[in-house]
């Protein structure tokens, strides 16, 4: 088995944390895998990309190929579309539907129809996450867990869930409690 | 996985192989693609203070280079790592370092960014090792950046001679499994007394340069029997392929699948070793070579060729079978090995897709300093040129800002706007900031100051070195404004900014007086990085 995913975002957006507590987990499962990051200038506020390549066997290219990809997981839809060349036939795109303005943005409606029209795409509602959970901060970790759901992958959940538990035993319940909540709702939007 | 199981970036496999090597001292300067290397052994150190490595950033990587010699010369083995225009700042140290050789083990890692996600040009380092003719590890795995690391201190005691290891972005910043190996012992200080060696007047230099010369032979020897230099022949195969570093990975997802036919060899240790080079070319028709970076092998290839009395077609970067820029990937090296597209999913998105460069933070202290000056210049912009440099502020050059006219490498801000006041700019500005500036900046300001140039220096202090993440200014702070006074400019016109939107106006009445004063002034804009506050 493999699975290719590109983790899409934009910088401060939490790609690379997401990308790396998947592949915590993973490594633990006992599969290869390679996670290529972004560093640097591309941080600052610019389109992020992280490839995680997970496989049982041998693991060849840093970057996914073009037409290899089965997920895009983004945590922004321009993001999303901004790689779908990277899916393969049969991919599929994990996105959420709140937009990072920072740029003169397109009618985000029609992105989320682009990316509908292309691929098999299951949208998470972030605005509803955000309000729900008052915190802007957490579409990634729902975006992982939708990305759980999705996955045919024993104890990932459960991996992911002590990890961030151990993460954040240091800034109390409360927070601890927002990140499963987060984690939940991308789960159930997979479902 | 176990103990000596660990996931790592690259760069940390390499930090991992040189503290397991028993280096005494790490120095660097940060820098994308290679600021990891440091901040691993950095964090090492701090896990384990008992350890004894000098782990403290350099000033810049001139500097690091010649501690690394420094350390060499005591007996002691030492890590230098930087990204690859930091080589341009070390070239004088790298280069003759190869002619005094070393005593303690000494590697140099040098990370490349093909495809220039955080620089300003795409050099190959390789030419760096061929120009020093010193040997270069180049790893396609994070495994074999830790295991060539550690060969790499051995074949550098072997042979007195520095060894660079060559990264690349994506061999840097990809994180895989990697597992250790038995650790060494620190070596101890031993003071030389072969100073010949160290000395390289011409007299000494002459016998030195000999011997460097003489130790050619025994790295291709080393390259020849290196495990890291593959030769798979393929019977009956008209295809040959010469395949270096990470452009393994891009061949060996398309070989993967089967149903290609060649031979290739696999390059991980320069210099090339030359008689599998002359199988490879003495079994094939045809030769296709895949490296990052510039046509490096692919430019020597034709001297192989003629040795082996056989002109073959050589395919690669120069004839255009590979692009000339930018990094290699399944896609592009699947294209030069004549298969069909893999079929995506959609083309490539379409004008719904915006790009997306990156900004400056919110509440960024370079924010204000820019309104500032853009105001101050308020009516001067046909006689004004803003000098910028290297760091978050270049990005003042995009929109909303657009407040600076150019930027070249470490402190040329300084240089350039001095040359421009010299030469008659009414407002030569420079703007860098501060870790730049103790990087570079301060030769050219003391220059400026003692030729009474007119020009005014802004140094954006904000106590880190941004862009790489966050690292310490080495003389910031209270020191920063002594080190300045100290270079002789005068007391009147060294001015301490708050980049604050409050003191908005004022600042702007700073910076006005200071463009009008018709000599050296310096501006600094004063006020903590956002992302360390």
């Amino acid at each position: 088995m493999k699975y290719d995913i590109v983790f899409a975002g934009v910088g401060g957006q939490g790609i690379v944390s997401a990308a790396a507590m998947v592949v915590t987990q993973t490594g633990k499962l006992g599969l290869n895998s390679k996670q290529n990051e972004v560093h640097g200038m591309a941080q600052r506020g610019g389109a992020v990309v992280c490839f995680v390549r997970l496989s049982d066997g041998e693991i060849h290219s840093d970057i996914i190929p073009k037409g290899a990809g089965d997920y895009i997981l983004a945590t922004e839809p321009m993001e999303a579309l901004r790689y779908v060349d990277y899916l393969s036939p049969e991919g599929v795109v994990i996105t959420s539907n709140r937009p990072i303005k920072n740029i003169a943005y397109p009618d985000e409606a029609k992105i989320l129809s682009a990316l509908a029209e292309r691929c098999k795409t299951v949208v998470v509602d972030a605005n509803a996450l955000v309000d729900e959970l008052k915190n802007e901060r957490m579409i990634n970790v729902a975006m992982v867990g939708a990305l759980c759901a999705a996955l045919d992958l024993d104890n990932l959940k459960e991996g992911i869930i002590a990890d961030v538990e151990k993460r954040f035993a240091k800034k109390g319940e409360k927070v601890i409690e927002l990140n499963r909540r987060a984690f939940a709702f991308g789960e159930a939007a997979v479902g | 996985m176990t103990a000596h199981t660990m996931t790592l970036l690259g760069d940390e496999a390499v930090a991992m192989a040189a503290i397991h090597a028993g280096i005494s001292g790490s120095y660097a300067y940060p820098g994308t693609p290679a600021t990891e290397i440091q901040e691993a052994i950095q964090k090492y150190a701090a896990t384990y203070p008992d350890c004894g490595i000098t782990n403290a950033w350099s000033i810049n990587e001139k500097v690091a280079m010649e501690e690394a010699v420094g350390a060499s010369m005591l007996g002691l083995r030492a890590l230098v790592n930087m990204k690859h225009v930091g080589l341009n700042v070390a070239a004088d140290p790298f280069m003759n370092a190869a002619v005094t050789g070393c005593a303690g083990g000494m590697v140099i890692a040098v990370a490349d960014d093909p495809s220039m996600h955080s620089s300003q040009n795409e050099q190959d380092s390789r030419y760096f090792s061929d120009f020093a003719q010193i040997p270069c590890f180049e790893p396609h795995t994070q495994q074999q950046a830790y295991d060539m690391t550690r060969q790499a201190f051995a074949l550098s005691e072997r042979l007195e001679i520095p060894v660079m290891m060559r990264l690349t972005t994506r061999i840097s910043h990809t994180r895989a499994k990697v597992e250790f190996a038995a650790t060494e012992e620190r070596k101890t200080l031993t003071i030389p007394t072969d100073f010949n060696r160290w000395t390289l007047l011409p007299s000494n230099a002459r016998p030195q340069y000999e011997k460097l010369l003489g130790k050619q032979s025994e790295l291709v020897k080393a390259a020849e029997a290196s495990a890291f230099n593959e030769l798979t022949l393929t019977p009956g195969a008209r295809l040959g392929i010469v395949v270096a570093g990470l452009g393994f990975n891009s061949f060996m997802e398309n070989y993967a699948e089967g149903g290609l036919e060649c031979s290739f060899l696999r390059i991980g240790q320069y210099p090339l070793p030359e008689s599998k080079v002359r199988e490879l070319i003495t079994a094939s028709e045809e030769i296709l070579v895949i490296e990052e970076g510039y046509p490096f092998i692919e430019r020597m290839l034709p001297a192989y060729l003629a040795k082996a009395g056989k002109l073959v077609p050589v395919h690669g970067k120069l004839d255009g079978t590979l692009p000339r820029s930018g990094e290699l990937n399944a896609d592009n090296v699947r294209t030069a090995l004549g298969l069909a597209p893999r079929k995506a999913c959609a083309p490539a998105s379409d004008d719904l897709v915006r790009t997306r460069p990156p900004a400056l933070c919110r509440g960024c202290p370079h924010d204000d300093t820019y309104k500032a000056l853009k105001a101050a210049c308020e009516g001067k912009e046909s006689e004004r040129l803003v000098f910028s440099d290297i760091g978050c502020y270049t990005l003042g050059f995009y929109p909303p800002f657009e407040a600076i006219h150019s930027c070249l490498c470490m402190g040329a801000s300084v240089s350039m706007a001095k040359a421009a006041g010299e030469q008659g700019l009414p407002y030569a500005i420079a703007v860098l900031g501060d870790s730049t500036f103790d990087h570079s900046g301060i030769t050219p300001l003391a220059e400026g100051i003692a030729r009474g140039t007119p020009f005014t220096t802004i140094i954006l202090d904000n106590s880190t070195t941004g862009m790489t993440g966050g690292q310490e200014t080495i003389v910031g702070e209270a020191a920063l404004e002594k080190l300045v006074l100290g270079l002789g400019i005068d007391r009147a016109h060294l001015r301490v900014i708050t980049p604050l939107p409050k003191n908005h106006e004022e600042n702007t009445r700073v910076l006005r007086e200071e463009l009008e004063y018709r000599g050296p002034s310096v501006v600094i804009a004063k006020r903590k990085c956002v992302q360390i506050r």
